[in-house]
C-alpha cells in the first residue's frame, strides 16, 4: 500500500488560555476523499491552518507521501503539492481568470512565457478534470461556482496533489455544488487526494471516503464513510444524541399577518437588489425564502424591519399599511410587534464586546422595565437577561461575560431569546443556524416551530435548503431580486435548486 | 483567526497593567535623560519632588490635573460614541469666552457664588456650541470629525484672537488680553483658604473648579453606564451597524455627544480664567485640549482612568516646569519627549506587556476561539 498523502503526528498548538488542537493524530490515505468534520470552534480551521502554513504548531509532525516536512508558510505548503480552496476566495477581482492563475508564479519579468504556459496547463487541466473556465474572463463577471473553481485551477497548475476545501459548498446553488462533487470525483480518479471541511453531513455521506470528526480540539474519531451514518457522526460531534429531523405537525394558517406589495429596493448604484416582490405571510405559518446568498434575501430583510429604505412599494402589517420608502425606522416596526432576527448577527444583531446582558435590550432598551425615563438599571437588566437565558438556554448562562465569548449557537440564542421573547406577532428570521453547533440548530429550530404553533406568522430566509424545505410550510424561491416561484417544501430538491438558478417553473416544466 | 487576549482579573487590568506601562515609560525617559549626560535618577526625583514635594507644589499639580480632567472626559465621552474629538483645544478656547462675557459683565455686581454657575454654564454651552458645528457636518453631510475639529481649533484661534484685539481687549492695554476680573469673577484657591486658616501654602492656582472636575467625572460615569442614553451611545460607538438594527439615530448621537464633548472642554476654561488668572488670555488653553486625548487613552475612557490620569500629567506638567528650571540642560522639548514616552507606553503599546502576565497571574477563563 502506498505511503499516506498527509499525516499528521501529535498537532498540538495553543493560542494563549486556549487550547485549539489537543495532540491530533491524522492520516489521509492516497487518492481519497478524507472529510473532516466539527462544530464551530472544534480547531478545524486551526488544523488546516498549521498544515497550510498559516499557523506553526506547538508541537507535533507533519508528514507528505511518508516523509517529514516542515511547513512555515503557506510556500512550504504549495512546494509541499499542499494546495487550499478558502471559504472566502483569495481572487482579485478585476484580473482575468488566466493573470489570477499566475499571480505569483509569473515566471520572468516579462508576462508572455507564464501566460503562455499557464494558457497550455489550463486546457490541458479542463479536458482531464471537466474544469472548464475562459481564461480571459474578469474574476469579476463570473458567477461564484466559476470563481470557486478558478481557486482549484490555481491549486492544480502549482502542482498540487492533496487538496484542501473549507467549506466549498456554502456559497452554491445545489446544482453548482453537484458539479464540484464531480469534479472532485475526476480529481480522485486522477491521483489527487482532497480534504473536505465541511459541516454539512449531507456532502460527507455523499462523496468522501473517510471522515475524521473533531471535538474540542480533539479528534475523537476517523470513520469509514461506508460504514457509518449520519446519526452516529452527529453524536460524535456533539457528544450526545441530536435529533436531525425536525419534528413538526401540519400548520394551522391562520389570518394574514403581514403582506408585501410590490416592494422594490435598490443599491447605492441604483441597481434593484429586490424587484417589484408581492407575497404574503400568514398567522401560525412558516414562510420560507430560498435563494443563492446574494439574491436580493439580505436587502427584502432589511426593508421589512426598517434598516433600509425601500424605493417604491406597500408593507400592510397587523392591517395597518407602512410606507418603507418614508416610514423606514427599526424602532416602530419593533414597536408594531415585528421581531427580527439577523442574518449578520455579528454586525446587526449584536454589539460582541458588550456583556451578555447589554445585548439582551439592544432595541428593546427604552422600555421602562429597563429603568425609568433616561435611567438604566443594570441591575433590572442583569435579572431580565438571567430569566431569558434560562427560558433559552444559554450557556454559559452568565449574562456578565462578553458577548465574543459565547459560542455561535450560543450568541444566536442571545438574539432569538431577545426577539422572541416579546412574542412578537410577525418575527423575521434570517440564516438562524448559519455557524451555529448542531446541538444549536436542533434546539433553534424547535423554538421557531413552537412559535408558529402559538400562532405567530414567521418569514425564514435561508441559503440552507435542507433548513427551509424542513422548517417552512410555503417555499418562495428568489433569485436576482425577484421571487420566481412558490412551492411546497416537500419538492424535489433539484426542482427548487432549478428555480435557485434563475430557471423558471414553466421553462422547467417543458 | 485572530487570536485573542484573555482579560485578565480586573485587579491586573486595571492595576498592574498600566502601573507597569508608565513604570516602562519612564524607564526608557531614564535612558533617554542619560543619554544627554544627566542623571536620571536624580532627575526623577527633582520632577517628583517638584510635583509633590510641598503643598504649593502639589496644588500646581492639581490646578494641571483640573484642566486636565475636563479636556479628558471632553475626549472619553466622544471616543464611547466613536467619535474621536480632537478639537478640545478650540472647545475649550471658546469656552473661555463664555467665561469671560458673563464675568465681565457681572462681577461688578454679584458675588463669586452667584457668578461662578453662570460662567460654567455659559462655558459649557460656548463649548458645546463650537463642537455641534462639526457633529452635525459628520452626522448629516459625512465630513470626517478628525478632520473638521482640527480645523475649528484654527479657526477659535483666530476668532479668539480678532475678538480680543478688537473687542475685548481696554483700550488702554497692551497685551492681547482682557481687563482683570473682579471678586466676582474670582473663584477661591485653596492656598487662600488655607491662608485665612492660618496655614502657609504658598500661592499656588488650585481652586474649588477641583470639585467640579470630580463631580463632572462622576456624571460622566452616570451617563455612559447608567442612562439609556449612554447605552446608545456606546451600541453606536462600538457597531454602528448594530446601533441602526435598534433603531438608535447616528445623528442623534453623533451631535449629542459632540455637544456632550465640547461643553465638558468648555468648562476647562473655568478653571483656569476663574480659578487662575482672573482673565481671559490669548492661547490660555495651552495644549491641553491636546493633553486631553492622552489622559483619555491612558484612562481607557473610563472616567476613573481619566481622573488618575490626569494626576499623573498633572505630575508630569508640574515637576516637567521645576526640572527643565533645575537642569537647564532639560529642556521644554525633553519634558514633552517624556511625557510623550509615557503616553507611547500606556496607550500604544498598551499590550506589550500583557503576555507576560499570563505567567504570573493564574489561568484567565478561556476564551472561545472564534469560528
Amino acid at each position: 500500500m502506498a505511503e499516506p498523502a498527509i499525516e499528521l503526528v501529535g498537532i498540538d498548538k495553543r493560542f494563549g488560555p486556549v487550547h485549539a488542537n489537543k495532540d491530533i493524530n491524522l492520516v489521509v490515505e492516497d487518492g481519497t476523499i478524507h472529510g473532516i468534520v466539527g462544530e464551530n470552534g472544534a480547531g478545524k480551521s486551526t488544523l488546516m491552518s498549521i498544515l497550510y502554513g498559516f499557523y506553526h504548531a506547538d508541537k507535533g509532525e507533519i508528514k507528505v507521501a511518508g516523509k517529514p516536512v516542515t511547513i512555515h508558510t503557506p510556500n512550504d505548503a504549495i512546494a509541499a503539492g499542499i494546495g487550499m480552496v478558502h471559504q472566502h476566495f483569495m481572487l482579485v477581482e478585476n484580473f482575468t481568470v488566466l493573470e489570477n492563475v499566475i499571480l505569483g508564479v509569473e515566471g520572468g519579468r516579462l508576462l508572455k512565457g507564464g501566460e503562455d504556459r499557464a494558457r497550455a496547463q489550463l486546457k490541458k487541466l479542463a479536458e482531464d478534470y471537466d474544469l472548464d473556465v475562459d481564461p480571459d474572463a474578469l474574476i469579476e463577471d463570473l458567477p461564484v461556482g466559476l470563481q470557486q473553481r478558478v481557486e482549484i485551477l490555481k491549486a492544480l497548475t502549482r502542482g498540487a496533489e492533496t487538496l484542501i476545501l473549507d467549506e466549498p459548498t456554502g456559497v452554491l446553488t445545489p446544482a453548482e455544488a453537484d458539479h464540484l462533487f464531480r469534479i472532485l470525483g475526476q480529481l480522485k480518479a486522477q491521483g489527487k487526494t482532497i480534504i473536505l471541511i465541511t459541516h454539512k453531513l449531507r456532502e460527507i455521506m455523499a462523496i468522501t471516503d473517510r471522515v475524521s470528526v473533531m471535538r474540542r480540539g480533539e479528534m475523537v474519531a476517523t470513520l469509514q464513510t461506508a460504514r457509518t451514518d449520519p446519526e452516529e457522526i452527529a453524536e460524535l460531534m456533539v457528544g450526545r444524541r441530536v435529533l436531525l429531523e425536525v419534528d413538526k405537525g401540519p400548520a394551522k394558517p391562520g389570518a394574514e399577518r403581514l403582506r408585501v406589495e410590490g416592494l422594490t429596493v435598490v443599491d447605492e448604484w441604483g441597481v434593484a437588489r429586490v424587484d417589484n416582490v408581492s407575497f404574503s405571510v400568514r398567522d401560525g405559518e412558516i414562510v420560507g425564502i430560498a435563494g443563492v446568498s446574494g439574491n436580493g434575501q439580505s436587502e427584502l430583510m432589511e426593508a421589512l424591519s426598517g434598516i433600509r429604505k425601500a424605493k417604491s412599494g406597500r408593507i400592510v402589517l397587523n392591517g395597518e399599511t407602512i410606507d418603507p420608502v418614508h416610514e423606514a425606522d427599526p424602532a416602530k416596526m419593533r414597536q408594531r410587534g415585528m421581531g427580527h432576527v439577523p442574518e449578520d448577527r455579528h454586525h446587526l444583531g449584536l454589539v460582541l464586546p458588550f456583556e451578555e446582558s447589554e445585548n439582551i435590550i439592544l432595541g428593546y432598551h427604552r422600555r421602562d422595565a429597563y429603568g425609568k425615563g433616561f435611567n438604566l438599571d443594570p441591575d433590572l437588566v442583569r435579572a431580565d437577561a438571567r430569566r431569558m437565558n434560562e427560558k433559552f438556554d444559554v450557556r454559559p448562562a452568565n449574562e456578565k461575560l462578553k458577548t465574543a465569548n459565547f459560542s455561535g449557537g450560543n450568541q444566536q440564542k442571545i438574539v432569538l431569546a431577545r426577539e422572541m421573547d416579546g412574542e412578537p406577532a410577525m418575527l423575521l428570521v434570517g440564516q438562524p443556524t448559519r455557524g451555529v453547533d448542531i446541538g444549536a440548530i436542533e434546539f433553534i429550530h424547535k423554538q421557531l416551530i413552537a412559535l408558529r404553533d402559538r400562532g405567530k406568522a414567521v418569514l425564514l430566509v435561508s441559503v440552507e435548503l435542507d433548513e427551509i424545505r424542513s422548517l417552512a410550510d410555503r417555499v418562495l424561491v428568489m433569485f436576482a431580486g425577484r421571487i420566481v416561484g412558490e412551492v411546497p417544501p416537500e419538492t424535489d430538491e433539484g426542482d427548487i435548486g432549478l428555480l435557485m438558478a434563475g430557471v423558471t417553473q414553466k421553462e422547467a416544466a417543458e | 483567526m485572530a487570536i485573542p487576549y484573555a482579560k485578565l482579573p480586573s485587579w491586573a487590568e486595571l492595576g498592574v497593567m498600566p502601573a507597569v506601562n508608565v513604570i516602562a515609560g519612564f524607564v526608557v525617559a531614564g535612558i533617554v535623560v542619560a543619554f544627554i549626560g544627566e542623571n536620571p535618577a536624580k532627575a526623577m526625583l527633582i520632577l517628583i519632588d517638584g510635583a509633590l514635594g510641598s503643598l504649593n507644589n502639589i496644588f500646581y499639580t492639581l490646578f494641571y490635573a483640573t484642566s486636565f480632567v475636563f479636556t479628558g472626559l471632553a475626549v472619553a465621552v466622544a471616543f464611547h460614541a466613536g467619535l474621536f474629538n480632537i478639537g478640545g483645544e478650540g472647545q475649550a478656547y471658546v469656552g473661555g469666552l463664555g467665561v469671560a462675557l458673563v464675568c465681565l459683565a457681572l462681577d461688578h455686581y454679584l458675588p463669586w457664588w452667584i457668578v461662578a454657575p453662570l460662567a460654567i454654564v455659559a462655558s459649557a454651552l460656548f463649548g458645546a456650541a463650537w463642537a455641534f458645528i462639526p457633529g452635525w457636518l459628520q452626522a448629516k453631510r459625512g465630513s470626517h470629525i478628525v478632520i473638521t475639529t482640527i480645523m475649528f481649533n484654527f479657526i477659535a484661534s483666530s476668532m479668539m484672537v480678532y475678538l480680543l484685539v478688537y473687542w475685548l481687549k481696554p483700550l488702554s492695554a497692551m497685551g492681547p488680553s482682557s481687563r482683570l476680573f473682579e471678586a466676582g469673577g474670582q473663584i477661591p484657591q485653596f492656598s487662600g483658604m488655607l491662608k485665612a486658616m492660618g496655614v502657609a501654602a504658598g500661592s499656588a492656582p488650585a481652586n474649588l473648579t477641583l470639585f467640579l472636575a470630580l463631580a463632572a467625572a462622576w456624571g460622566v460615569w452616570k451617563l455612559v453606564w447608567r442612562t439609556k442614553f449612554g447605552y446608545e451611545m456606546r451600541t453606536f460607538g462600538f457597531s454602528p451597524t448594530a446601533a441602526t438594527y435598534a433603531g438608535i439615530s447616528s445623528v442623534r448621537i453623533t451631535v449629542l455627544a459632540m455637544l456632550i464633548s465640547g461643553g465638558l472642554a468648555g468648562m476647562m476654561a473655568v478653571n483656569n480664567m476663574m480659578g487662575n488668572v482672573h482673565k481671559l488670555d490669548i492661547d490660555f488653553v495651552f495644549g491641553a485640549g491636546f493633553v486631553g486625548i492622552a489622559v483619555a487613552l491612558m484612562g481607557r475612557s473610563h472616567p476613573v482612568g481619566v481622573v488618575l490620569s490626569a494626576l499623573l500629567f498633572g505630575v508630569l506638567y508640574q515637576g516637567g516646569a521645576e526640572l527643565s528650571f533645575s537642569m537647564p540642560s532639560i529642556s521644554r522639548d525633553m519634558i514633552l519627549v517624556i511625557q510623550a514616552l509615557v503616553i507611547l507606553f500606556a496607550g500604544a503599546l498598551e499590550n506589550l506587556f500583557r503576555p507576560l502576565m499570563y505567567f504570573i497571574v493564574p489561568a484567565p477563563t478561556p476564551v472561545k476561539e472564534a469560528a
